[in-house]
């Protein structure tokens, strides 16, 4: 990592060599490490350091865009060079707007000096402790342990300057026997949040639970769905339409429903990129603060987030800090999404069920009709049924081909804890509580 | 550009390393992306860093940095070495990487016409006359078009004595049409989905597909399939189009026969594989006329390749023959762990080792798996079909962690009925297990329909790794496969 001063050097470097009428830097560095093991070994263990430095130049109403990660001086001049000469060949965008002007943003303590400098030695003896275990009762580990540190400095020739640096720390692990597995994973900013051995035996205890399943005729059910699951639906609907660039192209789930209830009245979702709950980022990609924005309330569509282009087509709008890097075809997106918990335990979910599915969460999940916000996947890594109130057999896995509005509005009961789910792909979280849901669709199973 | 990697490994096994290869890289890429009229995109990329992969204590470490200096060489070489001596911490047995490979080459992905030459305004008319053409249908509510070209320039050294420059060029085009009303939204990608179609090769390639010239095409049947009928639901035959049965491919062969998955390596994010070892060789995958192949050489395949990133040349490799499973895609070291438990497998592996970049460490991928032609027409192949769907271009896919229970949707349907296409149908999908799928396919059309299709996002790993993937396919027809599983 560079720390803030030397990112703030390159930026106000690119600032001084820029020649369009606007110039946005972005510069994002990271010190990334994972340790990955399976069938009860490490069999990758990786660390990585990078630094990327993004320009958005704007001439008139034509923008370009160059990245690179080479911060010598000659390389950084030719990296505004770039820029600029990808913009000067653009065709004008009539609704291309200015630049934000600079505004403060919350300060968001999320770097941890242990998760840091946490060595390979230690993540190696975290991934032992469930490895012991898998061993111990004749199964196979697999998972990922990883410690990362990440920094983003953001600036623009109108004053925009934002610096925010972070710590992610996260292990996931399956644990499998012959037709069975388990599955547990948690994430935080601090590595000493994480209990490997705790998770190494929720895995092994579901990996013993779920060994000989048998099939069950698809049709609908009652679910009880862990928080793994439930985050799954809401980072697609995040995508699919809370967005106001979906709405503005007429292709969301929240268009002319704005006021109108469109979930059950206990679910309200928003998205919050201060949180310290979630893996915080308090600004977007052009540096504008992120703002707490309710997305549904107690079951009502209530609004969705803008970048700077977006609400620059509104009028009355500002962004509400949800950029991505700019310009892009899908336009803002909310990264930080937070579910309102309720009040249930998952036992007493359990408890009151007559005849369901325990799903520990989803597998290849995928869009199949985002107005009608319907998703398919399959269960893994530990589905049973339920009668009577208690956990009778393990099944198959199965596949769900499910509208979640539809899913979202039949919510019988939420779980009382909201926890964390690291996105495998880049360091966001979702934060999601269990959920019971009534007439859940399952359309096959496999072997 | 030796002194660094002679440097690099000398400085690896000088801290205990017993095997050690590094990677040089430089990745240049540049993406144009026009939408409603408005150049939304025009971005270039540039990365460059180094990788070194070492086996110290009998396990593996890796690490890499942006910086390709002395001093950080020194350093990352030790940091990798260090790595491997934790990951012995828990190891069953020492790597093992079989047969040395020891080879000095240079390759470069053969093209007419270099993409980074072709002037950005030449690029930008090309999606601009698209995007014109698809906006002037009645009903048409965003158009998007890319350009995307990316090049890698990479070294690969190991002590073994290995010396490999290669530089790859990758071109693609794609255009996608939305259409938009009350309640529904209907998509047409062209020449396929995923943003573009994309190969190994020049500009050639994208003047080839001809986006300005089919762009009308598509939006109108985007336009069509708002007011189309839902895709019935029952078991028929159905007819995929080359695209879309190259994405089946893709999933329901090309992920289960990475032996990494087979071996469990990558059970805790992408998953297993239904093809154990002992199925090797003793399983029918399909029926007679399934005949599916693995190759880094096709030209113009987005797998096409000189040597994987373990520095072992490229080859092909019969997957399924006749309808039997006869092969896996390799690494050197899963190629020696098959080779103790079925002695009658190849000692070396096949060249299926890729990373996504300087930074990511080298893993199973994908390179042009293709299924072979057959010999119909497909007017003869519909003609010949009495009732059934025909569908075409993938819009969702979906595949259990064994890669069995599939489901997939496609952008365009038509009925098919007493031989002849009828009606279109929207929100068309199927589902199915794989086994029992490919052994209903009873017919596949001949060399003038195959065509190796770009699947550019294909993830898998921990990190994640993209990798870009081929799949040759001409239209196939498969028997009782059951369609329409989405309510209407």
């Amino acid at each position: 990592m560079l720390g803030e001063s030397r990112l703030a050097e390159i930026a106000q470097r690119v600032l001084r060599e820029a020649k369009a009428d606007q110039t946005e830097v972005m510069v994002s560095g990271n010190d990334s490490h994972l340790t990955r093991f399976a069938v009860n070994t490490i069999h990758q263990n990786v660390s990585e350091t990078d630094v990327t430095v993004r320009v958005r130049s704007i001439l008139g109403r034509k923008t370009g865009v160059a990245s690179g990660n080479e911060l010598a001086l000659d390389t950084l001049h030719r990296l505004v060079r770039s820029a600029e000469t990808a913009a000067g060949f653009q065709e004008e965008n009539p609704e291309s707007g200015s630049l934000p002007g600079p505004a403060p943003a919350q300060k968001v303590d999320a770097y941890i000096e242990r998760t840091a400098d946490y060595a390979p030695a230690e993540r190696a003896h975290g991934v032992e402790k469930i490895l012991k275990m898998s061993r111990k009762n004749g199964l196979d580990a697999a998972g990922a342990f990883s410690t990362e540190a990440l920094e983003t400095y953001i600036a623009n020739s109108r004053g925009v300057s934002a610096y925010h640096r972070g710590t992610v720390a996260s292990i996931v692990t399956v644990i499998m026997g012959r037709d069975s597995s388990g599955y547990a994973s948690a994430a935080s900013i601090d590595v000493d949040d994480l209990d490997p051995e705790a998770m190494g035996r929720i895995a092994v205890e579901k990996a013993l639970s779920s060994k000989n399943p048998t099939p069950i005729e698809p049709g609908e059910y009652t679910v009880i769905l862990e928080e793994a699951a439930v985050g799954d639906m809401l980072f697609f609907l995040g995508w699919m339409g809370l967005g106001a660039l979906s709405v503005q192209e007429g292709r969301s789930f929240m268009n002319d429903k704005f006021g109108q209830r469109i979930t059950g009245e206990n679910v309200t979702i928003w998205d919050d990129g201060s949180d310290p709950r979630g893996l915080p980022l308090p600004f977007d990609f052009e540096g504008v603060p992120k703002q707490r924005v309710t997305l549904i309330e107690n079951g009502v569509a209530k609004n969705v987030v803008y970048d700077t282009f977006t609400a620059g087509r509104e009028k009355g709008k500002a962004s509400t800090g949800h950029s991505l890097p700019a310009p892009n075809t899908a336009g803002p997106i909310p990264l930080n999404l937070f579910m309102a918990p309720g009040t249930a335990s998952k036992e007493e979910m359990l408890a009151s069920t007559k005849r369901g599915i325990w799903v520990t969460r989803f597998h290849y999940t995928n869009i199949l009709h985002p107005v009608q916000t319907i998703l398919t996947g399959m269960t893994r890594d530990g589905t049973y049924l339920i009668e009577n109130g208690k956990i009778v057999r393990p099944l198959r896995n199965l596949r769900f081909t499910q509208s979640i509005l539809e899913a979202f509005s039949n919510i019988e009961s939420l779980g009382k804890d909201l926890v964390l789910l690291k996105d495998e792909w880049n360091s966001l979280g979702t934060c999601a509580p269990a959920a019971k849901i009534r007439n859940f669709r399952f359309t096959g199973t496999t072997d | 550009m030796r002194d660094y990697t002679h440097r690099a490994l000398n400085q690896a096994q000088a801290k205990g390393a017993t095997y050690a290869d590094i990677r040089i890289v430089r990745r240049e890429t540049q993406t144009l992306e026009v939408k409603n009229g408005v150049v939304q995109t025009l971005s270039l990329g540039d990365t460059y860093g180094f990788g070194i992969r070492v086996v110290a204590d009998g396990a593996w470490g890796f690490a890499s940095s942006h910086r390709l200096e002395s001093g950080e060489i020194d350093r990352v070489a030790s940091l990798a070495v260090a790595i491997a001596k934790a990951s012995a911490l828990s190891k069953s047995a020492d790597v093992d990487l079989g047969p040395a490979e020891r080879h000095e080459d240079t390759y470069k992905t053969p093209m007419k016409i270099d993409p980074f030459e072709v002037s950005l305004e030449k690029k930008i008319d090309y999606l601009l006359r698209a995007d014109k053409e698809a906006r002037s249908v009645k009903g048409v509510r965003v158009v998007e078009g890319t350009l995307g070209f990316e090049r890698n320039h990479k070294v690969f050294a190991s002590t073994e004595g290995s010396y490999i420059e290669q530089t790859l060029t990758e071109s693609g085009a794609g255009i996608v049409v939305m259409a938009v009303s009350e309640g529904e939204m209907q998509q047409r990608s062209y020449p396929n989905s995923f943003g573009r179609h994309q190969g190994t090769g020049g500009y050639e390639f994208i003047e080839t597909w001809d986006l300005p010239g089919n762009a009308r095409r598509v939006a109108e049947e985007a336009v069509a399939l708002l007011s189309a009928p839902q895709c019935p639901s029952g078991v028929t035959s159905i007819i995929l189009d080359g695209p879309q049965l190259g994405l089946q491919v893709h999933e329901s062969c090309g992920h289960p026969i990475e032996l990494d998955r087979v071996f469990g390596t990558e059970a805790a994010y992408a998953g297993t594989s239904f093809l154990t070892p002992e199925k090797y060789r003793n399983f029918r995958y399909g029926s007679d006329i399934v005949n599916i192949v693995s190759d880094a050489v096709t030209p113009g395949g987005l797998g096409t390749y000189g040597y994987d990133d373990e520095g072992v040349p490229a080859q092909t490799t019969d997957i399924v023959k006749n309808g039997q499973f006869v092969g896996y895609l390799t690494s050197r070291e899963t190629a020696s762990q098959l080779r103790k438990i079925r002695p009658e497998a190849p000692a070396r592996s096949n060249a299926a080792m890729r990373a996504d970049g300087w930074n990511r460490i080298p893993i199973i991928r994908m390179n042009n798996v293709s299924l072979m032609p057959g010999p119909w027409t497909l007017d003869d192949l519909i003609a010949d079909t009495d009732d059934g769907i025909y569908m075409i271009t993938n819009k969702s896919w979906s595949i259990d962690d064994k890669r069995l229970n599939f489901q997939f949707g496609t952008e365009l349907a038509y009925e098919i009925k007493k031989g002849k296409l009828g009606r279109i149908v929207k929100n068309a999908t199927y589902t199915g297990m794989t086994p029992k799928f490919w052994a209903g396919c009873d017919a596949i059309c001949n060399k003038d329909h195959w065509h190796v299709w770009g699947t550019p996002n294909c993830g898998k790993g921990q990190p994640g790794q993209v990798a870009h993937t081929g799949h040759g396919a001409a239209p196939a027809r498969f028997r009782d496969v059951q369609v329409g599983v989405m309510k209407g």
